[in-house]
């Protein structure tokens, strides 16, 4: 009660005024959103602890030595060590917050961790063939299991790959676009039909694929195993996919773009070809290579139609072709440490090949920045030349 | 007269609604019966494929009846063939997959949406679609030469820990001064831990693109209720994300039953049913497949096909559900 008396007896209360409000936004809280600095201390407190603890326990106390050892119990001591700084000064409710942001974090890092892991893996052991000039640029031709690496390359399996992914995207890329064109723009009752058995086949194992070209094309029809029957595996293999990822994609361009094109009087085709495919083209093109660098790998398929060459060749439609995962796969299952050095070498320029397919997708679905992107300075360019020209013919 | 066109139209002529109707006519016609034809194409190849499995079943179960499903050896030469041990192989496999996948997917998805800083977020993004991105067989290759020496090693210490639970025996003594780490190696154990990392960026995102359609005012309701982070995430964030968390491990569990080459490489076959999963030895459906075609002919390549047309059957079940499980989720995230 004594405080509501004070004022009373006429003692200055320092009012909050409109300058006393100015001050307060002036000088805003500078780390706001951030820890404050005891709970920092606990953090990187708790690591460097963590590290000297896990030192001692793996080196002087416990049975257990090793790198992966030490950074297990760091892990562990790390964990430890910040329930038990919480709880000095927290609740439970604090310690659960700290323990779970932990068990998250250390989740990714694994995640990380693995994915790089895969990464440098490959691309160091592979290395060791690769910078043999003869290794891009040779094929297996006359050249032993064991021979020496400045002998014999991978040529003929990288020609291979592209000639069996050019036939399975000439195929499925226009069909699978097309289907999606299909399902979003015709519509009606076949078309939901055809929806749900394009989404059930992408859950087709990519083994039968292969199993189902190798038993019709090869067994059946008694064509010979060649690359064309390759890349109609990887077409049957990418067919949904794409259509499922561009059916996506179109999905989400607005209606009222349709509704505006249709109201200017255009067609049904010249608003699907002018208005809706340049709308979702980003979108398209990322969905299309994403669905090429997964045919490029696709293995199972083409194990069990392609058969398998040591030498350059050209044409799909006879003789048998190889390509790079199978090549990886022969090799490294051969046991021969030479051949394995040489799969690596294989799978590393696979992997060039998928990240480079994998960047081109991700720069042509980024939102575009202010800046004008190359590819239209180059339009612009040529657009500027065009009419000069035309005025020069006539 | 300006009202003369406003007149009634002259007694004759019969007065009728204009005709609407949706039906394309010219050009119109052509690009919708083109596309049709596109789309009925698509449906005639890729259903064609799930048709032709069935049709070739057929003569198998004429041929073995219902022994096919119980019988575990595959042999060719005795004409004894069954994929029960095959099967059990698969799930091995994926079940080893899921264990790993699932949390790691779980935290990856949640330290992207809630806990990332927002410069990182989309690396992190970009990381995990890389991981999809990344060949099986370069994922095979890993697994072999790098994983496959620690994983055995690993092994041993998972028998001589928990060696009491049937599951984890080996018939090896992990106790010995050395011991033989052989028997640890080309097990299920191993090529579960391979496929778990096929499967991770796929059940990662379909969780991540739930967690994301998190309303952000109940978060936000929440954080000013004065709850902490995980506290928000377990009272907002899982329960909306209910639907993303099964549906995408479900998604995982379809990839993870048919992965093919990773296994093929890294697993020693054998058809027996054993369920000691660190074991050396064990087989799938895929990896029996891409073994056993080319001596196949007749009889047993059409018992091959009716193994991946149950494999097939079974992943189109999880997939399905797991699509259903999915968007179920996502309807609900409209609503909210």
């Amino acid at each position: 009660m004594s405080t509501l008396v004070q004022p009373a007896m006429g003692l200055e209360i320092p009012l909050p005024t409109f300058a006393a409000d100015d001050d307060l936004h002036a000088m805003p809280r500078s780390d706001l959103g951030k820890l404050p600095a005891d709970e920092r201390f606990l953090t990187w407190g708790a690591r460097f602890a963590a590290l000297g603890l896990a030192w001692v326990a793996v080196e002087r106390l416990l049975p257990v030595h090793g790198l992966a050892w030490f950074i297990f119990v760091a892990a562990l001591a790390n964990l430890a060590i910040l329930a038990v700084g919480t709880a000095v000064r927290g609740s439970n409710v604090e310690i659960a917050d700290r323990v779970a942001q932990w068990v998250v974090s250390t989740g990714t890092v694994i995640v990380l961790v693995a994915l790089a892991s895969v990464i440098l893996f490959v691309f160091k052991r592979g290395w060791t063939a690769v910078h043999h000039a003869n290794f891009l640029f040779d094929d297996m031709t006359g050249v032993g299991a064991q021979d020496p690496l400045h002998k014999g390359g991978i040529v003929h399996a990288i020609l291979g790959s592209l000639i069996e992914l050019g036939i399975a995207s000439a195929i499925a890329l226009p069909l699978g676009v097309g289907t999606a064109v299909f399902m979003n723009e015709i519509g009606g009752k076949f078309s939901r039909v055809v929806r749900t058995v394009v989404e059930a086949m992408t859950a087709l194992p990519d083994i039968l694929a292969g199993l189902f070209i190798y038993t019709v094309w090869i067994i059946a029809l008694g064509f010979p195993r060649s690359g064309l029957a390759a890349g109609l595996a990887i077409t049957v293999m990418m067919l949904p996919i794409i259509a499922r990822a561009s059916d996506v994609v179109l999905r989400v361009v607005p209606g009222t773009l349709r509704e505006a094109s249709f109201a200017l009087g255009a067609s049904r085709w010249a608003t699907v070809w002018r208005v809706v495919l340049p709308t979702a083209r980003a979108g398209l093109a990322t969905a299309l290579i994403l669905a090429i660098a997964r045919g490029v790998g696709e293995t199972a398929p083409v194990l069990i139609t392609s058969g398998n060459a040591s030498f350059i060749h050209l044409d799909p439609t006879s003789g048998v072709m190889n390509s790079l995962p199978l090549f990886i796969f022969t090799s490294a299952r051969g046991g021969i440490a030479i051949q394995v050095q040489r799969a690596f070498g294989a799978a590393a320029v696979l992997l060039l090949l998928v990240l480079v397919l994998f960047i081109t997708a991700r720069l042509l679905a980024r939102p575009a920045t202010g800046k004008t992107s190359l590819f239209r300075r180059i339009r612009r360019l040529v657009q500027r030349r065009r009419p000069l020209s035309r005025e020069e013919s006539e | 007269m300006t009202t003369a066109l406003l007149d009634p139209p002259a007694a004759g002529a019969p007065q009728e609604p204009r005709k609407i109707s949706r039906k394309p006519v010219g050009g119109d016609a052509v690009f919708v019966n083109t596309f049709r034809a596109i789309g009925a194409s698509v449906l005639v190849v890729t259903g064609g494929i799930g048709v032709f499995l069935a049709y070739q079943g057929w003569p198998t179960l004429h041929h073995y009846g219902l022994s096919f499903f119980t019988t575990q050896a595959w042999n060719p030469d005795t004409d004894t063939l069954g994929i029960a041990a095959v099967l059990v192989g698969t799930f091995e496999v994926a079940l080893v997959a899921m264990a790993i996948s699932f949390p790691l997917a779980v935290t990856t998805a949640l330290y992207i949406t809630e806990y990332a800083p927002s410069r990182l977020r989309s690396t992190l993004v970009a990381a995990v679609d890389l991981m999809a991105a990344v060949p099986s067989i370069v994922y095979g290759l890993w697994g072999f030469f790098l994983i496959e020496p620690h994983a055995s090693h690993f092994a041993v210490f998972l028998q001589r820990t928990f060696g009491w639970f049937p599951p984890f025996h080996v018939d090896a003594d992990p106790n010995a001064a050395v011991p033989d780490i052989s028997r640890y190696t080309a097990s299920a154990f191993i090529a579960g831990v391979v496929v778990s990392m096929m499967v991770i960026p796929m059940a990662c995102a379909v969780m991540r693109q739930v967690f994301s359609l998190t309303p952000e005012s109940e978060k936000e309701g929440a954080l000013a209720l004065g709850s902490t982070k995980w506290g928000m995430i377990r009272a907002v964030v899982l329960p909306f994300g209910k639907g993303g968390i099964i549906g995408g491990t479900m998604l995982a569990l379809g990839r993870a039953l048919g992965e093919t080459v990773a296994v093929l490489l890294i697993v020693s076959p054998e058809f027996i049913i054993k369920g000691r999963f660190l074991e050396i030895g064990s087989d799938t459906v895929s990896a029996l497949i891409a073994s056993q075609f080319g001596e196949a002919t007749g009889i047993q390549l059409s018992a091959l096909l009716t193994a991946g047309f149950v494999l097939f059957v079974i992943t189109l079940l999880v997939n399905t559900l797991a699509a259903i499980v999915v968007s179920r989720s996502r309807s609900g995230a409209e609503t909210a």
